[in-house]
């Protein structure tokens, strides 16, 4: 293929039709609170993890909501599971369930 | 006997204060512009936060106008000073001559074909929250069948120098969530997104029903403004906004889109302040001497203000005031006149 000099970008815009998918519903059934987020942001302010590393549970919720499982691996793996961010959320969301859950419903172990 | 008192609007604010005033041996000479009595309330199916029917507060109220004289189709020709008094000249061709007047003309929904980016008007399923409650009350309007995924926009009309309103507008976003879920109660497989700037629940309980449809509703809230909806040849609707949250843009095929109107000053704000010279404030609702101590007192003799005449207020906030505004026209009443 000739080089032109030009490239794709793949678009930004987020597909959210495609939210909709068995593994949010499956991960909202094992821990309801997932849709009680207020994106605050108290987790990824207390983080530990945070300070260092990529993650920030509240972009891992909005994430998951918005069908962008792929981009919280990247964030998920620095979580120590010290549960300060427990802690902190104002909705009383039990974060480390929740951690807990997405891993298991997305089977992150395995990628 | 008793003496005259002008009120000037039966929405919620007249009429509660019509009633207040009467209970107060008052003889209250209520004016409505509409054909019926109610304002705004008699279009509204539910109130927030706990979807108690709006007829339940206003068959009532409409129907305790003993003691009232109130007239409707009729509008206020002029006011002019006569000695302590006013003079009030009605379209009927009657007149009062009274010592207090109650301004209680509330506000104007705000017109949602003046934001043309939304398609109000232009669109057949991009639709107001007034036509939504009309729809809830009595299955006017369009019909949508296959309705899958319907949209609310906050602040339309409201937070929005543009538009000609700074204000915030108050009820829109507990009023956005109410509807929310009363659509997905309608439609229960229909997913539903709120598109808000700030959630401003303020009231009693008007969080619990924030917790209650993100949680029970699944009403999905998106961070952002709604910046233009276009239509396709189906008849869909495009809307596109930016998840201000995540930083991306989204862009969603929807089937109905809500825009939730604020609240703007009434288009009788202006001739009647002339008629009566006071002034209205920068935001065009009528000002009253202190919007902490005294909401209900105008800077002249014997003008007063009651509900959303001042700016946007809930129900509850506009009856209390009506209470307050006839007890604040007693006081100036009993005081003795000065000679």
């Amino acid at each position: 293929m000739i080089d032109f000099g030009y490239g794709l970008t793949p678009s930004a815009t987020l597909k959210i039709e495609n939210v909709d998918n068995p593994l949010f519903a499956e991960l909202h059934r094992r821990e309801p609170d997932v849709s009680k987020c207020i994106a605050c942001g108290s987790c990824a302010a207390s983080c530990s993890a945070g300070v260092f590393t990529q993650m920030n549970l509240r972009k891992v919720i909005l994430s998951l909501q918005r069908g962008r499982e792929k981009e919280t691996l990247p964030m998920l793996q620095h979580c120590m599971l010290c549960g300060k961010c427990l802690l902190v959320c104002p909705r009383g969301i039990n974060t480390r369930h929740l951690i807990l859950s997405i891993g298991k419903v997305y089977k992150l172990e395995d990628k | 006997m008793s003496q005259n008192v002008v009120v000037i609007g039966g929405g919620p604010a007249g009429l509660e204060a019509s009633r207040s005033l009467r209970d107060l041996g008052y003889t209250p000479i209520l004016i409505e512009k509409e054909p019926v009595l109610g304002g705004h309330l008699a279009r509204w199916d539910r109130l927030f936060p706990d979807g108690v029917e709006a007829r339940s507060f206003l068959d009532p109220m409409v129907a305790d106008l003993d003691g009232i004289k109130y007239f409707t189709d009729t509008e206020v020709s002029s006011i002019n000073r006569l000695k302590d008094t006013w003079v009030v000249k009605l379209s009927n061709g009657l007149s009062a001559q009274v010592r207090a007047i109650l301004l209680t003309t509330g506000f104007d929904l705000f017109k949602a074909e003046k934001k043309e980016e939304y398609g109000y008007g232009i669109y057949e399923r991009v639709i107001t929250n007034a036509d939504l409650e009309d729809w809830f009350k009595s299955g006017a309007g369009p019909q949508f069948d296959n309705v899958n995924v319907i949209g609310f926009v906050h602040c339309v009309g409201s937070r929005d120098e543009k538009a000609g309103n700074r204000q915030c507008s108050k009820v829109c976003c507990v009023t956005a969530v109410k509807q929310a879920c009363e659509i997905k109660e309608k439609f229960p497989g229909a997913t539903v997104y709120c598109f808000y700037m700030d959630l401003r629940m303020f009231g009693r309980r008007y969080e619990d029903l924030y917790l209650k449809a993100q949680k029970d509703y699944g009403i999905r809230f998106v961070r952002g403004r709604v910046s233009e909806v276009s239509e396709d040849l189906d008849g869909h609707l495009f809307v596109k906004a930016e998840d201000t949250l995540f930083g991306k843009p989204m862009k969603i095929k929807m089937d109905m889109l809500v825009l939730m109107a604020g609240m703007a000053p009434s288009a009788s704000t202006q001739p009647l302040a002339r008629m009566v010279n006071i002034q209205t404030g920068e935001d065009g609702f009528f000002l009253p001497q202190s919007i902490i101590g005294k909401p209900c007192t105008s800077s002249r003799e014997g003008i007063f203000f009651a509900g959303a005449a001042t700016g946007p207020k809930t129900l509850p906030e506009t009856l209390s005031e009506a209470a307050s505004a006839a007890l604040a026209i007693d006081r100036f009443l009993k005081t003795p006149q000065k000679r």
